[in-house]
């Protein structure tokens, strides 16, 4: 297996170097470059993935990286159960996010350099997934924060965009910060920073403290890059970027790197319990937190933004509360049908020739059918509806969270499910159904989209409607849980029978009492497209405008910082230190200035200072030292 | 060769001599002759990286010979794992320099190159001398080549930063001259031999107390003003934005080093116990350094001042590294003078080229780039991104190796200069996005040329290094690694035994 692993990163780098290098020769040949390197990519992975079916896993290395003393890295990759899954997700949904950006980036003047950016987004992706250990997934980490700085800010001329991207790199630093402390006292700890070292010597000899630290501070990473409260305000200002993108880094697989963390690092975090609880409670928070902001964005990708933040936060709240599996099973099917959304929303975006408010939209259906009935299935699947993937791995998180006596994150995530039925609902009717609300322009220009994008769309709808096969509870767990056993633990059977059916049957409920409500309000009679986005409430608006968040950071953070520096820059260095230096340079000038009038040339002066010199000499010997 | 350290040190002086017998009519000749000076120096230098043995910890390439032996000075050159790296830098750099100093400089180019091919063995013998008179020298002389191309060669305000930059780094300088001093009749007197010889110095144990204090401050003192060090910084924006593009780079990219270069090798080995000592107030100012360099930076509107600025913050990390005391620190500090020499140095080089199409250094003043010259824009983001210190890129490895290295000793300071990568990134990212994204809001920038070939061949060295360190570090930092094994050992020993000196005699 070994020389196979080397090339799933190896191709999209290779489509990197020559679109970056060639991109004037490539041009609007790009993709042809691009994505058969992902889709080699992709076949690797998959034959990868079978032997470690069978059995088999892989670490090696490729060389030493950074070294000194004792300290010692080195660019090592580690296959086994949880990066093969990792693996068949990143290179398979992001070939066919590449094959869709093929057709809805055509006619975009730097087409090559949106393809090199999104085959190193790959490329980093895949390290991040394979890296053996812990410097080498932060490389990773921050190197698809950096594609995600670049494709949010792909559109350089529009100043949100950049802004966006600017905000994205340094709310991911926040995090990283905590994260790189967390990886220097793994060191300090454990003295080597390879995950199978680590997790070996995580034993209780090490404090729980200690523990503690180290997973608190890893978890702030994983809050920067997955988006959850309180570092969350990135992502929905990252739908600057182009749909493909929001697709494949903001919702599929970048934002998800989080998760496979805490799920890589259990080992680490189950030796402080506590930092469990906490993971499982920010988790649920910024599920429903996310969930309300949802309920009111009239910008489709927004409320997809939304969904994802708080998807995530049901992620969390699976590995917090130890069902591993349940929470990386989320994060799989989360990547099928959220691109699937995504990608239909860009398929409903090109055909109204940019269009992104839910407003001017409605009555798409009949002229965009392939687009309807895929994002139809996806907005099933989010909205966690049997028998579709997104109701078992949903599922299986809000059962292991009973199970393990979290009531209250229970409701929470309850509460939250109504949420996101409904406005999966609601952006459903208002995108697709009802009577079109777009200018008459428009509306003559609504146009299916062609099959490059079309296709992955109904793959992944496939993909969507299939997945849920491999999380359908059994006494033995699902087999999804089974395959990933050798490197997360399940608990066998914890949960079934009875209980299992009357609480799966509680989450369908409500799900479906969210859909139906938002068809109350959305779907039962024609809407008022100026009704909706307009704050009613208070609450209304404190929904509308995201908790304020964005505000208390800037009043709070942002601006202390800034007029502190401008001080500093302004006051404090050119007239304090720069002061000091300037006076003391005065002084001595004064000195001289002084001294040069001792200087009068004429000779008495001086022999009267000679004689004053001399008296006080003699006088100071006699008298000094007797 | 057993005279390669002489060679490479005292070509550019020969290449100086022959540019002043050329006829000052032909530039060009004069441009070429320098330009090949500067590559034969670099090419002469290469032997030392491929014959340097990593395994060894004592000084290579080893030159001594009698000057004034009444008074102990030789003439004593040699180079281990400490200095290896920087000798490189320098001679990789002016080549590059002078490259772009082509159409940049405009006027006496005659003068202009032989100041900087003097400067050019001022700072080698700097980085070479192991003898303490020898240094001085080297460590004076170069002040004044500096001192002429700000003075002559530089913006309005030239001659303000130029005396201020001679008389603040002379200030230093004289303290270190008299601690030099004090410890030559210190030595001669405890053990009868008066010498300068370094290696012969830094056996001598000087017992703990207020003479040890005093004389590490004295050199401390230097060696503060020349990285520098929060607060005696205030001389190097004023110094940077008066310079020529020449200037700025050769500053940044190898002037810095030598106040940390300095520390290295003279405060630790001669003055351990009092380098213990002092330890926790160098973090301290090292870290105010990260940040405030930082903050200070932020709201710069003079992208040199802000670069300036970044490199307050930048050297604080290097201080931070090598008052650890510990490999990591001592390794990633001396890997991070070479990455800052790259990262900075291409940053004051593409800001000189952004300057000599505009004429100006603010960043106002541009926007939009990337539309006009994508070439420049790219790379330009790819120093930005060494310089924040992206993973993959060498600023990452310098960085994180320091920051391990503080950890173990001082968890608060580590985690304060932590904290600083955050605000590298606000900094240079900002000025990145004014300069390079949104549209063009200029009528001047609009027909502005992208990188010319000259340009190419000059950042294109710049930028493999980058890649390399960040990707394949080992074939640097493993040079140093005995070196600064060497060094840790010895420190921890002298200073036990100045310890023990100490309680011996009350």
């Amino acid at each position: 297996m070994s020389r196979l692993v080397w090339l799933i990163p190896f191709l999209p780098l290779v489509g990197t170097l020559v679109n970056a290098l060639f991109g004037r020769a490539t041009g609007h040949r790009a993709h042809w470059v691009a994505v058969p390197a992902l889709g080699l990519s992709f076949l690797v992975s998959c034959a990868v993935f079978l032997r470690v079916l069978h059995g088999e896993t892989y670490v090696g290395e490729l060389f030493p990286w950074i070294a000194a003393g004792a300290f010692k890295a080195a660019i090592t990759v580690q296959v086994d159960q949880l990066s093969a899954v990792m693996l068949l997700v990143v290179t398979g949904v992001g070939f066919l996010i590449h094959l869709y950006s093929a057709g809805y980036m055509h006619d975009d003047p730097s087409y090559a350099r949106f393809f090199t950016y999104l085959n190193l987004f790959v490329f980093s992706m895949v390290m991040l997934v394979l890296a053996g250990n812990f410097l080498l997934l932060y490389v990773g980490w921050e190197a698809v924060g950096l594609c995600s700085y670049l494709l949010i800010g792909f559109w350089y001329e529009k100043q949100s965009a950049t802004d966006a991207g600017k905000k994205a790199f340094i709310v991911n630093r926040v995090g990283d910060f905590g994260f790189g402390l967390g990886i220097m006292l793994i060191w300090t700890t454990f003295g080597t920073l390879d995950y199978g070292a680590v997790f070996a010597n995580a034993t209780d000899a090490v404090s729980q403290g200690t523990y503690l630290a180290i997973a608190l501070l890893l978890f702030t990473g994983a809050c920067g890059k997955s988006a959850q409260l309180p570092l969350h305000t990135w992502l929905p200002d990252a739908m600057e970027g182009p749909t493909p993108v929001s697709a494949l880094i903001h919702a599929a697989t970048m934002v998800t790197a989080g998760v496979y963390m805490v799920a890589r690092c259990h080992k680490l975090f189950e030796m402080a319990p506590l930092s469990l609880e906490i993971v499982a409670w920010v988790g649920g928070l910024t599920a429903l937190f996310a969930a309300t902001i949802g309920l009111v964005q009239t910008d489709i990708k927004r409320v997809l933004a939304y969904s994802t933040i708080s998807q995530l936060g049901y992620m969390f709240v699976g590995v917090g509360v130890g069902a591993y599996a349940a929470g990386v099973f989320h994060l799989v099917t989360h990547a099928f049908f959220k691109a699937l959304l995504f990608l239909g929303a860009g398929s409903v975006i090109h055909g109204l020739g940019g269009e992104q408010d839910l407003r001017k939209m409605g009555g798409l259906a009949p002229r965009m059918l392939v687009t309807t009935v895929t994002v139809f299935v996806g907005a099933w699947g989010l909205a966690g509806l049997p028998p579709f993937a997104g109701f078992f791995s949903k599922d299986e998180i809000l059962a292991s969270t009973f199970h393990e006596g979290h009531i209250a994150l229970w409701l929470i995530l309850l509460l939250g499910a109504l949420l996101t039925a409904f406005y999966t609902g609601r952006l459903f009717l208002l995108a697709f159904m009802g009577a079109p609300r777009m200018s008459r322009e428009q509306a003559h220009h609504v146009h299916e989209s062609p099959t490059v994008m079309t296709l992955p769309l109904a793959v992944l709808a496939v993909l969507t409607v299939g997945a849920g096969v491999l999380g359908v509870p059994s006494a033995h767990g699902t087999a999804f849980a089974r395959f990933l056993s050798p490197v997360l633990p399940f608990k066998e059977a914890v949960h079934g029978g009875v209980t299992a059916l009357a609480l799966a049957a509680v989450a369908v409920v409500v799900a479906a009492s969210g859909v139906f409500l938002a068809w109350l309000i959305y779907g039962r009679r024609p809407v008022d497209p100026a009704a909706i986005g307009v704050p009613r409430t208070a609450v209304h608006k404190l929904l509308l405008n995201k908790y304020y968040v964005d505000e208390i950071y800037d009043a709070l953070i942002v601006q202390p910082i800034y007029r502190g520096s401008l001080w500093l820059a302004r006051v404090f260095d050119p007239k304090v230190i720069d002061g000091l230096v300037n006076g003391v340079a005065e002084m001595i000038l004064g000195w001289a200035r002084g001294l040069r009038r001792l200087q009068t040339g004429f000779v008495m002066n001086y022999a009267l200072t000679m004689l004053v010199g001399a008296v006080a000499v003699i006088a100071f010997l006699l008298f000094a030292h007797p | 060769m057993t005279h390669v350290l002489s060679l490479v040190t005292f070509v550019p002086t020969l290449g100086a001599a022959v540019i002043f017998l050329l006829p000052r009519r032909s530039d060009t000749l004069v441009k070429v002759t320098t330009l090949v000076t500067s590559v034969v120096t670099f090419a002469l230098s290469l032997p030392l990286y491929t014959r340097f043995d990593p395994a060894a910890a004592d000084y290579q390439f080893v030159e001594q010979a009698p000057w004034m032996p009444t008074f102990g000075v030789s003439y004593h050159l040699g180079v281990d794992g400490i200095s290896l790296l920087l000798v490189l830098l320098t001679t990789f750099l002016m080549p590059l320099t002078l490259l772009a100093s082509w159409d940049s400089i405009e006027r006496r180019w005659k003068e202009f190159a032989i100041t900087m091919l003097l400067l050019e063995t001022g700072m080698l013998g700097v980085f070479l001398a192991l003898d303490l008179f020898l240094f001085y020298i080297f460590w004076e002389a170069m002040l004044i080549p500096m001192y002429l191309i700000i003075g002559i060669w530089g913006g309005p305000n030239r001659v303000y930063a130029a005396i201020k930059f001679i008389l603040y780094t002379l200030t230093g300088s004289l303290l270190m001259l008299v601690a030099i001093l004090a410890l030559y009749f210190l030595h001669g007197a405890a053990t009868g031999t008066y010498t300068f010889d370094l290696p012969v110095l830094a056996r001598y144990v000087l017992p703990a107390g207020r003479a040890q204090d005093l004389l590490f401050l004295a050199f401390a003192l230097a060696f503060a003003v020349k990285v520098p060090m929060w607060p005696f910084h205030t001389w190097l924006p004023d110094a940077h934005v008066e310079a020529p593009t020449p200037g700025s780079v050769i500053l940044a990219g190898v002037l810095l080093k030598m106040g940390t270069y300095g520390f290295l090798r003279f405060c630790l080995p001669l003055f351990p116990q009092a380098t213990l000592a002092f330890a926790p107030w160098m973090f301290t100012l090292a870290v105010i350094g990260i940040l405030y360099g930082a903050w200070v930076s932020t709201v710069q509107t003079d992208i040199k001042k802000l670069v300036a600025y970044s490199s307050v913050s930048h050297l604080g990390f290097v201080v931070l590294g090598l008052f650890t005391l510990n490999p990591q620190g001592l390794v990633g500090g001396i890997i991070q003078m070479v990455n800052h020499g790259l990262s900075t140095g291409a940053l004051f080089l593409i800001v000189g080229m952004l300057y000599e199409r505009r004429h100006t250094r603010l960043i106002a003043d541009y926007g939009g780039l990337w539309t006009v010259v994508p070439a420049m824009s790219a790379l330009f983001l790819i120093v930005c991104l060494s310089s924040l210190g992206l993973p993959g890129l060498n600023g990452f490895v310098g960085e994180f190796l320091i920051l391990v290295g503080a950890f173990q000793v001082h968890r608060l300071a580590a985690v304060l200069a932590t904290a600083g990568i955050i605000f590298a990134a606000v900094y240079l990212l900002w000025m990145y996005q004014r300069v390079v994204f949104g549209p063009v809001t200029r009528e001047e920038n609009r027909r502005l040329a992208d990188l010319s070939a000259r340009e190419w061949v000059i950042l294109a060295p710049v930028l493999a290094l980058i890649f390399w360190i960040g990707v394949y570090p080992v074939a640097f930092t493993s040079k140093t690694e005995a070196s600064v094994q060497a060094l840790i050992t010895q420190v921890q020993t002298k200073a036990a035994a100045t310890a023990a000196l100490a309680s011996r005699t009350p």
